[in-house]
């Protein structure tokens, strides 16, 4: 498995594409630490950024990555290594390439400001995480819908809706839920809503660190009281392993199953 | 080698193969399997080396059952259809990642020698052509002293030099005390190159046998045009359901009696 990881991700290191994404990443930060001299801004526009971009970028490069390796998978298929092996090896690749690309995009030029002497470094440290715990789930989410479809517009198809879903829809109905039932206390129900999008679950924990759950009134206290608490990291922690479980258990159990 | 027992498999709705039953089991010999387009060449392929899933029936390599194994892929050199490679890598790469998966007793020089690869082993594979992938996809699958070589449609794409260095080398693995099965559509080299050919027809065996039966069979000089024969036989025999058949139906006369119907 480790030898199909180095190989798939070698390759895509060097893709222009992950060229591209480091270099957004690169650009932009450097442009944001130009711009504004407080770190904790710079922090909290970074987060808006990453939590729309990453996922999208790793949806669209987990599933741009199965279709083009697709013959080359039929190759590695003939050889004595058993499925689980190969395509668990291929996802972990495509998971640690994109974070390698965000985590040196946004580190260096963090580094050459001079993070480490701030006070703001584990804000930092938990935009990082959050930004590659999503790399994780959302290339291995797309990974596992192309290998479900065969046909590539459907899987595009279905991978664009799913960010679609995570990013917008789910805010929007989850709003017009709590509009809705706004005569009842919606606190622990939002709560627990919040955890099961990853990308939530990533602002809000975000948020917290950067203790401006003020800006979210009752519900914030709610959330800063319950995510403060050691149950609360854990079970944000949990659920965010648990969004990289369900891919990653999912490849294994279709990879079992199809004909190639 | 390899025993194929009452094999099925459907795609959807469409049944590709109906029961195949086949052994391969003498070696230094080339078995070319034939058939039209769509009558289960590849499946039947790919079933052996696990990439397609039978629903019914068994599949043994070495007198071992293979279902849900992977090491006895170690025994197999397979030539995939369509030679497609991560557009990163370079060929070298290509071929180092393919020795790091099998382990030791590659020897690729030989044919990077034979394939005219050396100017090409640092380029990447997005930069090469379709004959050159071609030439790599063949090294990858002939680098290794595999007992059992299964190649698909191996001259797609080769130059006139390259087509003759590989049935050469091809011959020699046979007489080496190889297994060889081969699909193709040049008919060409089945009648240089095979000892038996295996003829698919709607995922059944339609025939198997030396190619010199089936040419008597048919009353023709060439292969090309015996094998013509079974297919228009066919399609009179689509036409003609109700009534006799004009020739008795030599599914039954010509099977090869080393070919046992389980």
């Amino acid at each position: 498995m480790f030898k199909i990881l180095r190989y798939s991700f070698s390759d895509l290191m060097r893709s222009r594409w992950t060229y591209f994404y480091f270099g957004f990443f690169l650009l932009f930060t450097l442009g944001l630490l130009f711009l504004s001299s407080d770190v904790g801004k710079v922090i909290i526009s970074l987060m808006n950024v990453i939590l729309i971009l990453v996922p999208l970028i790793a949806t669209m490069f987990g599933i741009m990555f199965y279709y083009n390796s697709r013959e080359f998978t039929e190759l590695l298929l003939a050889q004595p290594l058993s499925r689980t092996q190969l395509f668990i090896g291929q996802y972990l690749g495509l998971a640690l390439s994109l974070s390698a690309s965000l985590l040196l995009g946004v580190g260096l030029p963090f580094l050459v400001y001079g993070i480490f002497m701030s006070a703001e470094i584990w804000n930092f440290a938990v935009l990082l995480l959050n930004g590659i715990l999503l790399s994780f789930i959302f290339s291995g989410m797309a990974f596992w819908i192309a290998l479900r479809h065969e046909n590539r517009i459907k899987g595009f198809g279905l991978a664009i809706m799913m960010w679609l879903f995570f990013a917008v829809i789910y805010d929007g109905i989850f709003l017009l839920g709590l509009m809705w039932f706004s005569d009842y206390p919606l606190e622990y129900v939002s709560l627990g809503v919040s955890l099961l999008n990853p990308i939530d679950l990533s602002r809000i924990l975000i948020l917290l660190k950067l203790d401006i759950s003020a800006l979210m009134g009752y519900t914030g206290a709610v959330f800063e009281k319950f995510l403060g608490t050691g149950l609360g990291i854990s079970l944000s922690f949990l659920s965010l392993g648990f969004w990289i479980l369900l891919p990653t258990a999912n490849i294994r159990r279709v990879a079992l199953k199809k004909d190639f | 080698m390899i025993d194929l027992i009452n094999l099925h498999k459907r795609f959807g709705k469409l049944q590709v193969l109906q029961g195949i039953n086949l052994e391969f089991r003498e070696r230094g010999k080339i078995s070319a399997i034939l058939g039209p387009n769509g009558s289960g060449k590849t499946t039947l392929i790919k079933s052996i080396l696990g990439m397609v899933l039978p629903e019914k029936g068994e599949i043994r390599v070495d007198g071992r059952p293979v279902k849900g194994q992977s090491a006895y892929r170690s025994q197999i050199g397979y030539l995939p259809q369509i030679a497609q490679f991560p557009n990163n890598l370079t060929v070298k790469e290509v071929i180092h990642l393919i020795r790091d998966i099998r382990g030791p007793g590659a020897n690729e020089q030989p044919f990077i020698g034979l394939f005219g690869l050396q100017p090409y082993l640092d380029k990447r594979l997005n930069a090469l052509s379709g004959g050159t992938k071609q030439k790599v996809n063949l090294t990858l699958a002939l680098m290794y002293d595999s007992p059992i070589l299964i190649l698909d449609e191996p001259t797609a794409g080769l130059d006139p030099i390259a087509l003759i260095r590989l049935k050469d080398f091809l011959r020699q693995e046979k007489q080496k005390g190889k297994l060889l099965l081969i699909t193709t559509h040049i008919i060409s080299l089945v009648e240089e190159l095979a000892d038996e050919i295996v003829f698919l027809l709607e995922g059944k065996i339609y025939f198997r046998g030396a190619p010199e039966t089936l040419k008597n069979q048919y009353k023709e000089k060439d292969l090309e045009h015996a094998i013509a024969g079974i297919l228009t036989h066919q399609q009179k025999n689509d036409h003609n359901e109700q009534g006799p058949p004009e020739i008795t139906p030599f599914k039954s006369k010509i099977l090869h009696p080393a070919f046992s119907c389980k």
